[in-house]
């Protein structure tokens, strides 16, 4: 703040506006030291290998693509498609699946609710915070008895049960917000159930609606116990090549960097997306 | 189910003009069954997502119980059956399985705690005006959108790596400024493992906690502590008897969802140190037991006490979130 602004201005003023401009600086720093780690990694991505791992630290190093042709497989014969490809079919199947079983559950709960809404409401909730894992080892034996293993589909299932409960109790929060007296004014006009639901409903819930798959998308691409249990080589999900890629071939940091960069950006991109509507979905709505 | 959830069954939610019936105009027994007919069709609705819901989740639970209960190694086939407690004596006397739940315990009270109290010092921090807020936020809410298992490869090998990681690379570099060619180089993950994964984990919740509790934040009446402070009421009474008191549904709610997620935990624990050095916490003991040394009994005996565990923690959850949920309705 330069002194010009702050002359004429009382004291008690002037102290308050300092104050807050230091806060303002100290908000800075820790937005700063948060985001540096993530920041370290991308520069990384884009040292040599041997710039990438000194010490000190060589921070103006010059930049290379290396790390990312080596990521995409030149060279080395591993091919970061497949997993790129299955990270991608698991979550926007499943998140299409999610779009079509909680629509209309959250219409059934909040638009038109039957008796003892909020009961059913807690129940999937619950399912929520029971540990997935104590219900893996029947998933992996059934899976194994009906050859399903390594299979993209059975994980397409399960990481639709698990989206499942979040996205219904999110849908049903972005419905609630539909005003009652339109829903009753359409009603008087005679409209019928599909004209009312792309006429009133519509309009109101579609960023919600959108602001759900996209969660549903990020839980899915980011899941790693289910992945890693029930795929192997066909099936495995980038999470999975993540962690295979460091053990089964030594240390490249700024190759390792450049592969967690890449397997980032699709939920970065979701998340700065559904920025404003993410706490109010991952708060179960509870938050508006 | 909590039974504060109950009283809000039949209060009106606010729509009762759509559910009004209409029996008054038709005879009984017609009303009956269109009353009846109305019933199914606003359940209709719900059904698949309930029927996909209880055959996913619910039925392999079922499982679970079952299989706790047998012999059952997948190493030797023919040495299989009825074990009755067997396997639960054995995950309450084995010390790993009691180290595990003393893990998780830590692990999870750790993490909470702190990026809750980290998290509203930031909210409070991006709560006023200031030049770049929206960047800041932005910055602040990165370490979430990162994949979990690139968060936790970044912090093992590019931070806490002892030769060559970030850390020990800013202390070199700080030693060298004073002339000192001496610098303190610990090995953080083999020091303190478990602090280890806490730190990455707090670093990835603590913008979650943030979000949350901005939120709460920006919906205090602001009319209210206007008022107090021309009463001449100090920053401090302010945040003491204004905004904690209104934070507190939001604090209740962030604890409970930071603890849903950081309990079930699997990614940073397999990733930063692959169970060593009491890290082991229970997702990873389970998924160890199972798949590693491929004891099925036991890893379903395992499972049915974290159930149980979280069936505990559950309950009281689902309170605090039902009475979150009887505000919204009597709103």
């Amino acid at each position: 703040m330069s002194a010009s602004t702050v002359r004429g201005v009382a004291p008690a003023e002037r102290r308050r506006r300092r104050t807050g401009s230091l806060l303002g600086l100290a908000a800075w720093l820790c937005g700063i030291a948060f985001f540096l780690p993530v920041a370290w990694m991308v520069l990384t991505s884009f040292h040599s290998e041997t710039d990438a791992a000194t010490n000190p630290p060589s921070v103006g190093a010059g930049l290379t693509l290396h790390g990312y042709r080596e990521f995409f497989g030149a060279g080395t014969g591993v091919s970061p498609w497949p997993p790129l490809l299955n990270s991608l079919t698991a979550s926007v199947a499943s998140t299409l699946l999610v779009l079509v079983l909680a629509v209309p559950a959250a219409y059934a709960l909040s638009i038109k609710p039957v008796r003892k809404w909020s009961d059913v409401l807690f129940f999937f909730l619950s399912t929520k915070m029971l540990p997935l894992v104590a219900g893996l080892l029947p998933v992996y034996l059934i899976a194994q008895n009906t050859r399903m293993l390594d299979n993209i589909w059975l994980l397409v299932i399960l990481y639709t049960s698990m989206n499942l409960p979040i996205a219904v109790w999110m849908m049903r929060s972005f419905l609630a917000e539909v005003p009652v007296e339109m829903l009753e004014a359409a009603s008087i006009d005679g409209a019928g159930l599909p004209t009312t639901l792309v006429r009133i409903v519509a309009p109101v819930a579609l960023p919600g609606i959108a602001a759900t798959a996209l969660i549903s998308f990020i839980f899915s691409w980011n899941e790693l116990l289910f992945a890693r249990v029930l795929t192997g080589i066909v099936a495995g999900t980038s999470p999975v090549f993540l962690t295979g890629f460091v053990t089964s071939q030594g240390l490249f940091l700024a190759k390792v960097c450049a592969a967690a960069t890449v397997i980032s950006l699709p939920v970065l991109a979701a998340g700065f997306a559904a920025q404003d509507k993410l706490v109010q979905g991952l708060s179960l709505g509870a938050v508006k | 189910m909590p039974t504060k959830s109950a009283e809000t069954h039949n209060e009106p939610d606010g729509r009762g003009g759509t559910r009004r019936p209409s029996s008054a105009e038709h005879p009984r027994r017609d009303a009956g069954t269109a009353r009846r007919a109305a019933g199914w069709a606003r359940r209709a609705p719900l059904l698949p997502a309930l029927v996909f819901l209880v055959v996913v989740t619910q039925l392999p639970f079922v499982a679970t119980v079952v299989i706790s209960f047998t012999r059952w190694n997948a190493l030797a086939p023919d040495n299989k059956g009825f074990a009755a407690f067997d396997n639960y004596k054995a995950v309450f006397t084995d010390p790993a399985m009691r180290s595990a739940i003393w893990t998780t315990v830590l692990l999870t009270v750790t993490v909470v705690l702190v990026s809750l109290v980290l998290g509203l010092g930031l909210a409070l921090l991006l709560d006023r005006e200031f030049w770049g807020r929206g960047v800041v936020r932005t910055m602040l809410i990165t370490p979430f959108l990162v994949v979990p298992v690139a968060a936790a490869l970044l912090w093992k090998h590019a931070l806490y790596n002892a030769s060559y990681g970030l850390i020990n690379g800013t202390l070199t570099w700080i030693w060298k400024l004073f002339g000192s060619a001496d610098p303190p180089q610990p090995d953080w993950m083999t020091a303190s493992p478990l602090a280890a994964v806490e730190v990455a984990l707090i670093w990835q919740w603590t913008p979650f906690m943030m979000l949350i509790l901005l939120a709460g934040l920006q919906s205090r009446p602001a009319d209210a502590v206007e008022a107090a402070r021309v009463d001449g009421a100090s920053a401090f009474d302010v945040f003491r008897y204004l905004t904690l008191p209104h934070l507190r549904r939001y604090l209740e709610l962030a604890a409970l969802l930071g603890t849903i997620y950081v309990v079930q935990n699997f990614d940073a624990v397999f990733t930063i140190t692959s169970g060593g050095l009491g890290t082991a916490n229970l997702p990873y003991t389970i998924y160890q037991t199972f798949y590693q040394a491929h004891d099925y009994g036991r890893a379903s005996a395992q499972g049915v006490v974290v159930v149980v565990c979280s069936l505990l923690v559950a309950t009281f959850a689902l309170r605090t979130v039902s009475s979150l949920l009887r505000e919204e309705v009597t709103r």
